[in-house]
């Protein structure tokens, strides 16, 4: 494969013949993967921080103060226990004091939806955060762009992330894997892999930025078919707060499978490219490999 | 030597993502430092505001318009917010004698500074819309507003050329500082001074303004969020430049750290 095998000794070469490096994500892969994550870390705590100043999500163009059409809302009310947080899900009633509602070190509780932990700035401050969220709303419409055109160009998209007729038929398969968490280590992604990571590229990241426009009073002006597409502009606000909670579950399963796949030949293929595949007889992986 | 570059690297992955977690776990005051106003870090973040307002005006234009809805969309009262009863001396004579004796004052880069009754106000061409109202914090009310478009305003005061933004002076205090009582003040440009949908309402709703959503007069500005559109109006300010005024920064939000251009 390259100088650095040969001169290994001769078990490492075993190992090295037996389960080879194979390059498996590209310069622009591995940049545009930690801008995003970059990213989406400052725009969820910042964005935390703006939904606090009124963390209620409504249905339709409007608030509703003179009727009700919130569906979701997070406060504090006193008990003769002293103050609760709760969050009202659809009507229905959460205690959720101490991380939502209510929070804060001991003896020095505060009404709050979103703990000081997850927002940027730690301290309520919508003017600072809304800098945060829209500076990095910046880095990740750009870097989309650039990701796009980029995977466009060299094959990515086609060769990678667009699921085969096999992989469809490998579905099922697939499930029953992830679920035992045995993995294949190849130089493809699987077809869950193929699913989860088209629809955040191609579904939810473009939704983000499409419902964040509609909230815009000026974007309104130039695209008001977008807030009519969302149903509103508070429809939209809580379609914004819904992508974000699927973002949050795709970061959680994503950090799963990358402790449960073997952490560091999947970080070393994130940092630099290269990936440790499974010995070639147990895998398809021979054909793309460098 | 191969052998040594391995180990290393894998220590190195273990470190980051050991890092990585840790930076996470220790809370995120970790960004606090550094986000004031005027700090460096806020400072290079704040370019995005100007990359931002940039895009806005170059897709939106001078004059597009802001969604007008029907009368069947209003189905509530104009939530007020900010300050909904000034305890300002000068404002409660005001509001004593049904505001006769308040004028508004059109001063600055004008040929013709002015000193307009609500009377005078009303007499000139109106405009009635009904329009969403957007808050900063996350809410939006639909209301109908009537009042006189400011473009009649500083047409009638002739602004002159080198004039660039509107500054609107309030009677109501938000605010009290070491040096004093700070009152509510804002400014636009005098694009969005001048667009077709930029008025001084003095009618809220087929009703004259109350007192908590401005009264006598207060702006609107369709195109951005509510803190662009300053109520209780004392004074209009034609300008080309607002630094010399209260913290610089062009309004009371604007001075604790909002952008200037609200459009989003």
């Amino acid at each position: 494969m390259d100088t650095a095998v040969s001169a290994r000794t001769s078990e490492q070469d075993n190992i090295a013949i037996e389960r080879p490096l194979v390059y498996r994500q590209s310069a622009w892969t591995r940049l545009t993967h930690w801008l995003w994550a970059a990213a989406l870390f400052f725009l969820l705590l910042s964005g935390l921080n703006i939904f606090n100043a009124r963390p209620q999500l409504y249905i339709g163009q409007e608030s509703g103060f003179g009727y009700d059409n919130t569906i979701l809302q997070i406060g504090a009310i006193n008990t003769p226990n002293g103050p609760r947080g709760y969050t009202d899900i659809f009507g229905h009633r959460f205690d959720t004091t101490g991380v939502l509602g209510w929070s804060g070190p001991k003896g020095y509780e505060r009404p709050r939806a979103f703990p000081s932990w997850a927002t940027i700035p730690s301290y309520y401050d919508l003017g600072t955060a809304r800098v945060v969220h829209f500076f990095f709303a910046w880095v990740l419409s750009a870097t989309l762009l650039a990701w796009l055109l980029a995977s466009l160009f060299d094959g990515h998209i086609r060769r990678d992330l667009a699921p085969r007729l096999g992989d469809l038929r490998r579905l099922p398969r697939d499930i029953a894997d992830h679920a035992r968490l045995k993995f294949h280590h190849g130089r493809n992604y699987n077809t869950l892999q193929k699913l989860s990571y088209g629809v955040v590229l191609f579904v939810l990241l473009p939704l983000m930025i499409l419902t964040g426009l509609a909230m815009s009073p000026s974007m309104d002006t130039v695209l008001p078919f977008l807030t009519e597409i969302f149903a509103g502009r508070q429809t939209a606000r809580t379609i914004h707060f819904g992508i974000m909670v699927l973002l949050v579950l795709f970061f959680a399963v994503h950090m799963l499978m990358v402790l449960a796949a073997g952490p560091v030949n999947e970080l070393r293929s994130i940092i630099t490219g290269w990936y440790r595949t499974d010995s070639p007889e147990s895998s398809n992986s021979s054909k793309g490999s460098a | 030597m191969a052998k040594k570059f391995q180990i290393s690297r894998r220590k190195f992955l273990t470190g980051a993502s050991l890092g990585l977690s840790g930076a996470v776990l220790s809370g995120c005051d970790a960004f606090d430092s550094g986000l004031g106003v005027g700090d460096g870090l806020r400072s290079f973040l704040e370019n995005a505001n100007d990359l931002t307002w940039r895009a806005q005006r170059l897709l939106a234009g001078r004059d597009s318009l802001a969604r007008e809805y029907t009368q069947a969309d209003i189905r509530q009262p104009m939530r007020p917010n900010g300050v909904t009863a000034p305890d300002d001396a000068h404002y409660h004579e005001l509001l004593a004698n049904d505001f006769s004796d308040w004028r508004l004052k059109v001063t600055g880069m004008v040929e013709k500074p002015l000193l307009l009754s609500l009377n005078d106000l009303q007499t000139m061409p109106s405009r009635t819309q009904i329009t969403r109202h957007d808050c900063v914090e996350g809410w939006s009310v639909i209301a109908k507003w009537t009042g006189v478009p400011l473009s009649l305003v500083l047409d009638r005061a002739v602004v002159k050329p080198q004039a660039r933004y509107v500054v609107f002076h309030c009677l109501d205090t938000i605010d009290r500082s070491l040096s004093g009582n700070i009152k509510y003040y804002g400014s636009i440009d005098l694009i969005d001074a001048r667009h077709p949908q930029t008025i001084l309402a003095y009618g809220l709703n087929d009703k004259p303004l109350p007192v908590e959503n401005g009264a006598p007069l207060r702006a609107r500005v369709e195109r951005q969020l509510g803190y662009k559109m300053p109520k209780y109006l004392s004074r209009i300010e034609v300008t080309d430049d607002f630094t010399g005024m209260g913290g610089g920064r062009g309004g009371y939000w604007e001075d604790n750290g909002y952008d200037w251009y609200a459009g989003i």
